[in-house]
């Protein structure tokens, strides 16, 4: 039995994990699903509706699912594609929901925000001379420079900047206020007007359709009259110019843009919005096949007609492929399965259970713990790494393009060196010191996800170049392997400090694995700098700048060779290089997020508001563990009662070439 | 005595010791640049020999700390004497010793980098003129220019750092005296009208600066502004003074002609004054670097990418004429994709507004390869190294579990079964191996 549980925990995890392959059912008789796969451009980029839902939900909301309301009886939790197609077609009704939140006191009850839950308030909640009035203040605001806006306007900007969104969102598809503006134009323009539109009691929206296609030739031709001097019908070119108008102002609000390009073989990224695409109409006096499925597809979801809207979904998508688009719908389809499959959140449930299981050997050194933990390590690593390579050929582009991705990456990167030392020793360090930084890098990068898209295309200067991608990538190696040296220096000191377990044996292996892991983490830190120096040389003529990233690369190559000579020299033992490991880690998360932190330099790509506390808190958690092992040697725990101190056992490790 | 300096030069705890503050350096210096912006931190922290501390409210300058300069020749001088000390060429050794010569190679390259890279602009605006200079991002000259001759000027330039310094400045090839009356280091143009009190207005009884005054405003440290120093010059002739000139790159960089247009005429037309029967323009202009060829913009592209305002790419088409080597051609330069010629190298820099104008940074580095080298070097040394002693310490592990885990009664078939050299991977990833493990070391140890 023994000999097997490990499998059979691997196993029930594996199961686990193939069972989300299959796509879920339909949760309606709608194919929300389908309709999430349906490419559309966004943020320079290809994507699928499902991402642009995730998206959006997540920096207005935060999560990528809204809960229903306390008085909805039925309890059914909204996927992010169903509330993106509630805002877009039944706004009416996504109004209602408590999706903004309000996190500052002050602003809370300025707003009246009391009882929403956890501040959480709906379109309708707010009060529309107020929110004039805030949207006033957030302009200025968003003059101010970052660093210096306080959390009340932060959260104000965030607030209205999200409103402001929402609106975009909600006429993506469809035009939200056909009705009244049909109603207005019939009283203007009479029986004339309202002839031309759709059938009374179907959707407004394909009623204005309608009334656009009618009223395309006349306005065209009174417009020519008009410019040529003679006699025209001043009711045509009058509608004709109200339709300009109105579709010029949805062309900039309007968000993703989902009417892909006319002749793709032409220009491939020409897609455009709902407004834009209508203003071409007006000169072309063709309405875009796409919108009319777009109509399509919303007035059937508004109206609960599911087998309408799931044939237009469909024809949707084979017109896509008709038009030599093939490769968008992949791309939307792809991404849109990466979502769902969320690898990089079940690769953190599994980090989780393998710390757990690791820790578990430490306390009754039972083998089948250990091996349990070693292949659950495997199989969240073999997650983690299907992650990254999804991203990578979907993107087409190195592991690390942003600070998101060099989450996922330094994480990984730790795993590797980890299950590496969990091969040699086999004693549960590798375990628990690849599964914890796994863990916490992942949950870095899920915070760090909720500032947008992951995939946001590059700026021109970041753009793809080989010494860019090589020296990114091996930084952010460095990264990794100095803050396992840390993990595992942490590991000694806790146990050498609270525990009898380091013995003698134990000590010098960790002091082994800490040596060998920064004598690796000097390697990659220190070419991945010059070669980030090589790179701003080839870029813009400079091979070093005294940008704060730079130095940040530096303080790790550094810090690094110090340690190395300071072991050599003999100036250190076994605890000096473990309180100087830990001290690595401070040094690793200042280049990697406090520099970006400062505002300043070339690469402030990155900068995070609320990130700092966290820096700030980890830094302090460092200093602590640092200043724990300077305690004295006779209170550890592990030595108090023997006279096999680690320090007589002299430095392990040296290398032959201590002298140079 | 010289023993104990030797040792002292050639010791690790020296080396330690630079490491240890270098960090502290680097640190501050980054901190720094919040403030006081990258070019003053860099001058104050790693471009000085000190780092000097100035208590507020006095103007002491107490050395607190090595600078960038003093730090990187101790470790050079440390790394060098040490090398010449120990030096005894062993394989196992090879690693370090490369490591050590390709960090010598990459300060030494930097120092080179230091004291002879040259960087400049050059605006071109498409099919405008074609440019055979480019001009210092921060320094400037006075530029006295004799245009008599119909056919060719002839060119009289002083830096800005004697404008500042001097009160009078001759020159052999001028029959007249500058006399700096007033030097800003950066200024501010004010209409007649302004009545804020500056503590200093710079005005003049000749051209521009008659209509136009500039004020004293507090020096910029900021990245994305620079400083516009003014001056007032007097031209004084051995028949007396010829009049006080106002000279300020606002006049020579910037186009106050659009804010300004009623003074639009008065701007657009160079400052000139005649003497002796011959004409001189005057002008503070940033220096002047010439080149035997010259550079052409055709088209600037600014692509950005669809629906959003994130710049995807740009580049300029430029056309390239260099008479002396009868060489003209078309070139393309683009982010990432610079154009190494005649020593020198442009980079797409930067455009303006409207899209017809590109702006290229000319780098002139001399030493601009050793780091190419140095970080070949240093990767192979460490990798080298790193992987003798991880391969040593490998054989040892392998040996070592297997002396401790396998009974001595069945470890003649085991090496029989497996083969007697698997690496120690093989062992522990092998599913026989969790009943073998019963017997760990760190049990019995525990």
């Amino acid at each position: 039995m023994k000999k097997w549980l490990p499998w059979i925990v691997t196993g029930g995890f594996a199961v686990w994990l193939l069972s989300t392959l299959r796509p879920p059912p339909e949760a309606t008789d709608f194919h929300v699903n389908e309709f999430g796969r349906l490419p559309v451009l966004l943020n320079g980029r290809i994507q699928p509706f499902d991402s642009v839902a995730r998206n959006t939900l997540l920096s207005i909301h935060g999560t990528q699912t809204v809960r229903p309301p306390k008085e909805d009886s039925s309890k059914k939790v909204l996927s992010a594609t169903e509330w993106l197609l509630e805002v877009m077609t039944k706004p009416e009704d996504a109004d209602r929901r408590k999706i903004f939140r309000v996190e500052n006191i002050d602003l809370r009850n300025l707003l009246g925000a009391r009882e929403g839950r956890l501040g959480q308030m709906a379109l309708t909640d707010f009060d529309e001379e107020k929110l004039m009035k805030l949207e006033t203040d957030a302009q200025k605001i968003a003059e101010k420079a970052a660093q210096q806006r306080t959390g009340y306007e932060r959260d104000l900007l965030h607030l209205v900047e999200s409103l402001m969104l929402y609106h975009r969102v909600k006429s993506s598809l469809r035009l939200s206020d056909s009705a009244p503006f049909l109603a207005s134009i019939g009283k203007q323009l009479g029986e004339k007007a309202v002839s031309r539109m759709g059938a009374e009691g179907s959707d407004p929206f394909l009623r204005e359709l309608e009334l656009f296609r009618k009223s395309f030739a006349p306005g065209f031709e009174a417009l020519r009259q008009y410019e040529a001097g003679g006699e025209y019908n001043k009711e045509d070119l009058g509608l004709f110019s109200t339709l300009f108008h109105r579709y010029q102002s949805l062309a900039n609000r309007a968000y993703p843009l989902i009417v892909p390009p006319v002749h793709p073989d032409h220009s491939r990224d020409a897609w455009s919005n709902i407004g834009t695409s209508l203003m071409e109409s007006l000169r072309s006096g063709e309405i875009h096949p796409a919108i009319n499925h777009f109509a399509v597809m919303a007035s059937a979801y508004r109206d609960g007609r599911a087998a309408d809207f799931n044939r237009a979904v469909a024809e949707h998508k084979q017109w896509l492929a008709s038009q030599g688009l093939g490769l968008e719908v992949k791309k939307g389809w792809e991404e849109a399965l990466f979502n769902r499959l969320e690898p990089f959140y079940k690769s953190q449930v599994i980090y989780v259970v393998a710390l757990l299981l690791g820790c578990a050997f430490w306390l009754n050194f039972s083998e089948p713990m250990r091996r349990s933990g070693y292949l659950l390590l495997w199989l969240a690593f073999i997650i983690h790494t299907g992650g990254l390579l999804f991203r990578m050929f979907h993107e087409g582009r190195p592991p690390v393009t942003n600070l998101y991705s060099s989450a996922v990456f330094v994480g990984w990167g730790a795993v590797v060196l980890g299950i590496f030392l969990e091969r040699i020793f086999r004693d549960g360090i590798g375990i628990v010191t690849a599964s914890s930084v796994g863990f916490i890098t992942l949950i870095i990068a899920h915070h760090l996800s909720l500032g947008g898209d992951t995939m946001q295309m590059l700026q021109a200067v970041l753009d793809t170049n080989i010494w860019l991608a090589t020296h990114v990538v091996i930084i952010n190696i460095g990264y990794s392997a100095t803050f396992l040296a840390g993990a595992l220096a942490i590991i000694f000191i806790v146990r050498g400090l609270f525990t009898r377990s380091l013995t003698p044996h134990v000590s010098k292996g960790l002091t082994r694995m800490v040596y060998g892991t920064i004598c690796f983490a000097t390697l990659f830190t220190f070419v991945g700098t010059i070669l980030g120096g090589i790179w701003a040389d080839q870029s813009w003529g400079r091979f070093w700048g005294w940008d704060p990233k730079e130095n940040g690369a530096l303080l790790i190559v550094l810090v690094n060779a110090l340690i190395l000579h300071a072991r050599w020299g003999g100036m250190i033992r076994e605890r000096g290089l473990m309180a100087l490991s830990v001290f690595g880690n401070i040094v690793t998360v200042w280049s990697w997020f406090g520099t970006n932190m400062l505002g300043v330099g070339l690469h402030s790509y990155g900068f995070m508001e609320k990130g700092f506390k966290w820096l700030l808190a980890f830094v302090i958690s460092q200093v602590i563990v640092m200043a724990l092992a300077m305690v004295p040697l006779s209170y550890w725990a592990s030595f108090r009662n023997t006279k096999n101190l680690p320090e007589d056992s002299g430095p392990t490790g040296q290398p032959v070439a201590a002298s140079a | 005595m010289l023993n104990r300096l030797i040792n002292f030069v050639t010791s690790l705890r020296l080396t330690v010791a630079c490491l240890a503050m270098a960090i502290v350096l680097v640190f501050v210096g980054t901190l720094a640049q919040v403030n006081l912006g990258l070019y003053v931190t860099q001058e104050k922290y790693f471009r000085s020999l000190l780092v000097f501390w100035t208590p507020s409210g006095s103007d002491w300058r107490i050395p607190v700390w090595p600078g960038g300069y003093l730090l990187g020749w101790v470790l050079l001088v440390n790394l060098i004497a040490a090398h010449i000390k120990r030096f005894k060429f062993t394989w196992r050794k090879s690693g370090i010793f490369l490591t050590h010569v390709g960090l010598i190679l990459l300060l030494a390259g930097q120092f080179l980098t230091e004291v002879f890279q040259v960087e400049s602009f050059m605006r071109l605006e498409e099919n405008g003129e074609a440019r055979n200079y480019s001009e210092d991002a921060r320094k400037n000259e006075i530029a006295i220019v004799d245009v008599t001759h119909p056919n060719h000027d002839t060119v009289v330039a002083i830096p800005e750092a004697m404008l500042a310094a001097q009160n009078e400045i001759r020159h052999p090839h001028l029959p007249f005296t500058l006399r700096t009356k007033e030097y800003v280091p950066n200024s501010f143009p004010s209409g007649p009208m302004d009545t804020n009190s500056s503590p200093r207005r710079l005005k003049a009884t000749q051209g521009v600066g008659q209509r136009l005054a500039f004020d004293e405003v507090a020096i910029t440290a900021k990245m994305d502004d620079e400083n516009k120093p003014a001056a007032v010059v007097e031209v004084v002739s051995d028949q007396g003074s010829l009049g006080d000139w106002v000279v300020t790159t606002w006049l020579t960089k910037y186009r106050l002609e659009r804010s300004l247009p009623e003074l639009r005429t008065l701007l657009q037309s160079p400052q000139q004054f005649a003497f002796n029967g011959r004409t001189y323009q005057i002008a503070l202009r940033p220096i002047r670097y010439y080149k035997p060829y010259s550079i052409q913009l055709l088209d600037f592209t600014h692509a950005k990418y669809r629906g959003t305002t994130v710049p995807k790419d740009y580049s300029s088409r430029i056309y390239l004429n260099n008479p002396e080597a009868k060489e003209t051609r078309e070139v393309k330069i683009y982010m990432n994709n610079p154009l190494r010629y005649g020593g020198e190298t442009y980079y797409q820099a930067s455009f303006e507004p409207g899209d017809t104008v590109s702006v290229l940074q000319v780098v002139r580095n001399p030493a601009w390869l050793t780091p190419y080298f140095s970080c070949t070097l240093v990767g192979l040394g460490l990798i080298v190294q790193f992987t003798m002693h991880l391969v040593a310490f490998l054989k040892k592990a392998t040996q070592k579990i297997r002396s401790k885990t396998v009974p001595s009664g069945k470890r003649a078939d085991l090496a029989a079964g497996r083969g007697d050299l698997e690496p120690a991977g093989a062992a522990a990833g092998a599913t026989g191996s969790a009943k073998t493990f019963r017997t760990s070391p760190k049990r019995r140890n525990s």
